[in-house]
């Protein structure tokens, strides 16, 4: 069989440029990984479903695993590598699911963290009921979801949200 | 020491890496060694079917193939079938499979050819490239269809009846047939599965200048995946060193072991001198790993005026699937556990475990419990609308008492022990169950909510769960000269906060900082003697462990210490790192006396300059006495005479749609009994994932399997898992904490109780709601929307007062 035709693509990821040769074939989530060595972004299902593949691209939530890398040229991505402060700090979405016990294996929270990340963007002052919209097409299997929505409610406390019904809860909780 | 860290909310140490994308999977490693390769597998496109020729000649074509293997290309142990891996004599008719199949499949998903490539993709090319002949055999699936056995899975296993099994304590049919009032109840259960967000995973790296081969696995038990490689291989135990890295939640399925890859890869690995990887899709993990639940029940039951039980007879039937690797373990837990907190008085239980050309069975998160929760706790209910009286009621007449602890069933439990349960407070829990759902006052609350046209249902489920098996964990503390305590324990971890947790007891038992510990699990090169990371029992057995050892590791820090302050050890105390005369400032820090636990020849650095032979001890005597050995370390092991008993009890409200027949739940509340705590944050997280996965279970997640053998729903589109929307918003906890005897911290396992009563508990409620029986879980909208058709004819409140 012949060799594939290779693509010599630049990705923007996270500030910096990485420069690979694929074929047109190769995921993006693939070519993060493997390609990049950015293994943070996770692949639970391969078929769109599941979000643990999430990254951002042009600050919007994409499933790296239904994009191929061909098609991410020019585009700025950012994967759960970049979301940790300059000074290497914890995000607010990532230190608040610290706070929360948002995660447990840890396998879907890039999914989660990048979601939420965009979602409170768009949304800063989530309602209960909007933070749980916020991360209702992304799956995990441990955590049982509650925690994850009070990082969410956290999250948007520690960056200045006002929507506080939650904070008495959540520091009862960390005693 | 300063602050107690057992029990309280300590937060998590793992999650900074989690967090920052920086955890490390079995996916994850080694991707930046170009020699690395990668493999893909050829799988049974059909449930069953004789092999009559594998054609590989296209394959290596491919360009960018490496290697591609069949049966025919098996050697040795690698050829013969691979482990039975828990035997027992009533498995007469144990099966298992070869890591590529060998003249027959048994289901649609089984490993026939193993290709190595540069890439997954390349390689999944050349598996499109393999071209067998088949010829069909008529598959078998389904328990109806195995109990029926017009045709078998396996030629040799008569009517696909791989195990019956019997265990009687008592005259249970003599009991029932004098009983005032009897009972019979059909009840099935579906095949789930675990489905972990990160599936299977190995990769392997021979080293031929060492001669040592590395695995790694996503496995649940680094030490058994360590001795069937080294078995099938060739391999002195010694060269091989296998390592669990971050895992991506197990819940039962990575505890099989080996799976044909976690051979084939290392054989390849070894073979073509490169590293090589396999990691699994979805769809593989569908139909190639392995499922669990699907039993059908018949019970009969004989109770008195009260509720009161005198006798209870269970047949079950259990589907294994086409092999049976992990032995009897899933039904032998349902036929013992399903006594729950009751005292049946004459019980016999007898099951049948049957071949099915489906993938494989082994435990799922409650591994059998959930089925025998359902099956007692419908039974309860049967029992209370039977005779009219109130659900809790009729169980409290049947709780095991406070003061009849340790009580013992007559039966034998799945680790071979009695089934002797060690501690316990049901009538307690179940007050706190009542106030916490509002169950006195639900009545009220139906008779609003029916004015508002809406239908609503209360139901509540009992559970006791055998947690903390043996066989046995070892642990080994060792403090640095820097002060710094480094623990291993062999036992793997998927994502329970282990580091943290035992880190928690290393700091109270130690008297060090709680920063200054580093557990490490799971690798058999710092802790070959292990088990694995199942049945509730890392925190009681690793955690009792490494309470052990630390206790050693403090002995001879005192010892040393006392010396050195010229003290006795009795006035020591550890706090913070620095053991220091009570009462006096006279001090020395734990890392000063690892330097002279270990009189030294060769100074390196400042510690070791001080700790050199011409500075420490007694030049009267020899450096290392004769009793004694260098460094400050601690080593042991816990194994306890018997499984540990916690419990717990569910309560729901659901409100069901009178249009759509959907199930909405309303209050969710949970009161749990796992002894002392360690870290109760981490505690309530793992009742939240297990609420999550039972409601899972008991509503939506079912193995669509054809009458073919074709698994429909193998994606997650098909295959339904909660998701933020299909949980309870919120979770009510309460805890009750009735310390186990049978361990130092009077711990009992806490992962898989928030799954076992998911099914029966939902069951009950909508049963509540609807006044009509619900006998078959999972139940789906339309699955319910079609009970309610057949019980149409009779009206609603004749069926209420019937069964309530
Ligand atoms: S891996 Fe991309 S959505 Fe599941
Ligand atoms: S934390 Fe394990 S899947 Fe979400």
């Amino acid at each position: 069989m012949t060799s594939e035709k290779l693509h010599d693509v630049r990705l923007h990821v996270n500030g910096s440029v990485h420069e690979v040769r694929v074929p047109a074939r190769r995921l993006l989530s693939d070519a993060l990984r493997h390609d990049c060595g950015l293994t943070g972004t996770h692949v639970g299902c391969e078929h769109g479903v599941c979000g643990a593949c999430t990254i951002l691209v042009d600050g919007a939530p994409v499933r790296s695993c239904l994009m191929f890398a061909v098609s991410a040229v020019d585009a700025e991505i950012t994967t759960v590598e970049g979301l940790t402060e300059a000074d290497g700090s914890l995000s607010p979405v990532q230190q608040a699911f610290s706070d929360c016990h948002g995660l447990q294996c840890g396998f879907c929270t890039p999914g989660f963290l990048t979601t939420i990340t965009a979602g409170l963007r768009d949304n800063p002052d989530p309602s209960e009921d909007e933070a749980r919209e916020m991360i209702a097409g992304n799956l995990c299997r441990c955590t049982g979801y509650q925690n994850i929505v009070k990082s969410v409610l956290r999250a948007s406390q520690i960056q200045g949200g006002t929507k506080g019904e939650m904070q008495g809860e959540i520091q009862e909780e960390r005693g | 020491m300063t602050t107690k860290l057992f029990g309280t909310k300590v937060p998590r140490v793992e999650d900074q890496r989690f967090l920052r994308g920086q955890g490390r999977y079995v996916d994850d490693l080694l991707t930046d060694d170009p020699r690395l390769l990668h493999s893909a597998v050829l799988r049974s496109p059909h449930a069953h079917a004789r092999i009559l020729d594998i054609d590989v000649s296209d394959v290596l074509d491919v360009e960018g193939v490496l290697a591609v293997w069949t049966w025919e290309d098996l050697t040795g142990p690698m050829a013969e079938p691979l482990p039975l891996l828990i035997p027992h004599p009533t498995l007469t008719h144990g099966r298992t499979q070869y890591a590529l199949a060998k003249d027959e499949v048994n289901y649609v998903g089984e490993a026939i050819a193993f290709v190595v490539a540069v890439d997954r993709y390349v390689a999944e090319d050349a598996v499109s490239r393999i071209r067998v002949d088949y010829e069909h055999l008529e598959p078998v699936v389904g328990i109806a269809a195995a109990r029926a056995a017009t045709r078998t899975v396996h030629d040799d296993v008569p009517d696909n009846v791989g195990a019956r099994m019997e265990q009687e304590n008592g005259d249970a049919r003599a009991a029932i047939a004098a009983a005032p009032h009897t009972l019979t109840l059909e009840l099935d259960v579906e095949r789930s599965a675990c489905t972990p967000m990160e599936g299977r995973g190995t990769v392997a790296r021979w080293d031929p200048d060492t001669s040592r081969l590395t695995v790694w696995s996503s496995t649940q038990t680094s030490t058994g995946v360590r001795g069937c490689v080294a078995a099938k291989l060739g391999l002195d135990l010694a060269k091989v060193d296998v390592i669990t890295p971050d895992v991506g939640g197990g819940f039962g399925v990575k505890i099989n072991h080996p799976w044909p890859e976690e051979l084939l890869v290392p054989l390849a690995a070894m073979t073509l001198g490169r590293p090589v990887k396999f990691t699994e899709d979805r769809r593989e993990h569908f139909i190639s790993s392995a499922h669990e639940r699907a039993q059908q029940h018949h019970v009969e039951v004989g109770f008195d005026d009260d509720g009161r039980l005198l006798g209870l007879d269970v047949e079950f039937w259990h589907d294994h699937g086409a092999y049976t690797p992990y032995g009897l373990i899933v039904p032998i837990i349902t036929s013992t556990q399903l006594l729950g907190p009751y005292k049946p008085q004459n019980y016999r239980v007898v099951f049948e475990s049957l071949y099915t050309n489906t993938v494989i069975v082994t435990p799922y998160r409650g591994a059998g419990r959930p089925q025998g929760c359902f099956v007692m706790e419908r039974t309860m209910d049967a029992i209370a609308a039977y005779l009219g009286k109130d659900r809790t009621e009729v169980r409290s007449t049947n709780f095991i008492q406070p003061d009849e602890f340790p009580f013992e069933h007559g039966l034998v439990f799945q680790d071979g022990r009695e089934l002797t349960y060690d501690s316990g407070d049901y009538p307690a829990s179940l007050v706190k169950l009542k106030e916490l759902v509002g169950w006195d006052e639900f009545e009220d609350f139906r008779a609003e909510m029916a004015a508002q046209g809406r239908r609503v249902g209360i139901g509540l489920a009992c559970y006791v769960e055998g947690t903390g098996v043996g066989p046995y964990e070892g642990a080994h503390v060792h403090i640095e000269t820097s002060g710094r305590v480094k623990v291993a324990t062999g036992l793997t971890t998927q994502g329970q906060g282990h580091q943290t947790a035992f880190a928690q007891i290393v700091a109270d038992t130690l008297g060090v900082r709680f920063e200054d510990v580093e557990i490490t699990t799971g690798d058999t090169r710092k802790m070959p003697y292990a088990v694995g990371t199942f049945a509730s029992r890392a925190a009681v057995m690793s955690g009792s462990a490494i309470h052990l050892a630390a206790l050693r590791a403090k002995e001879k820090a005192l010892r040393i210490a006392a010396e050195a302050l010229e003290a006795s050890e009795d006035d020591l105390e550890i706090a913070d790192g620095v053991v220091s005369v009570r009462g006096t400032d006279t001090s020395v820090d734990l890392g000063t006396v690892a330097v002279l636990s270990n009189p030294l020849r060769y100074a390196f650095d400042e510690a070791s300059k001080a700790a050199t032979q011409f500075s420490v001890g007694d030049p009267g005597k020899p450096p290392v006495a004769e009793d004694d050995e260098p460094g400050l370390e601690g080593k042991d092991f816990y194994s306890p005479e018997r499984s540990t008993f916690a419990s717990g009890m569910h309560a729901v409200i659901v409100e069901t749609d009178p249009d759509t027949a959907e199930i909405t739940i309303l209050k969710y509340a949970v009161v749990h009994d796992c002894g002392h705590l360690i870290n109760p944050m981490i505690v309530e997280g793992q009742i939240h994932g297990g609420v999550a996965q039972g409601v899972g279970g008991a509503l939506y997640e079912r193995m669509a399997y054809d009458e073919s053998g074709q698994l429909l729903n193998a994606s997650f589109m098909d295959f339904l898992m909660p998701y933020v929307t299909e949980v309870p918003t919120t979770i009510d906890i309460d805890h009750l904490e009735t310390p186990s005897p049978l361990n130092p911290l009077g711990i009992k396992g806490a992962g898989e109780a928030g799954v076992i009563p998911s099914a029966a508990v939902f069951a009950a409620a909508i049963e509540d709601a609807e006044g009509f029986p619900i006998a078959a879980m999972p139940i789906s909208p339309s699955e319910l929307f079609a009970l309610r058709l057949a019980h149409a004819d009779t009206p609603a409140e004749a069926i209420a007062e019937e069964t309530r």
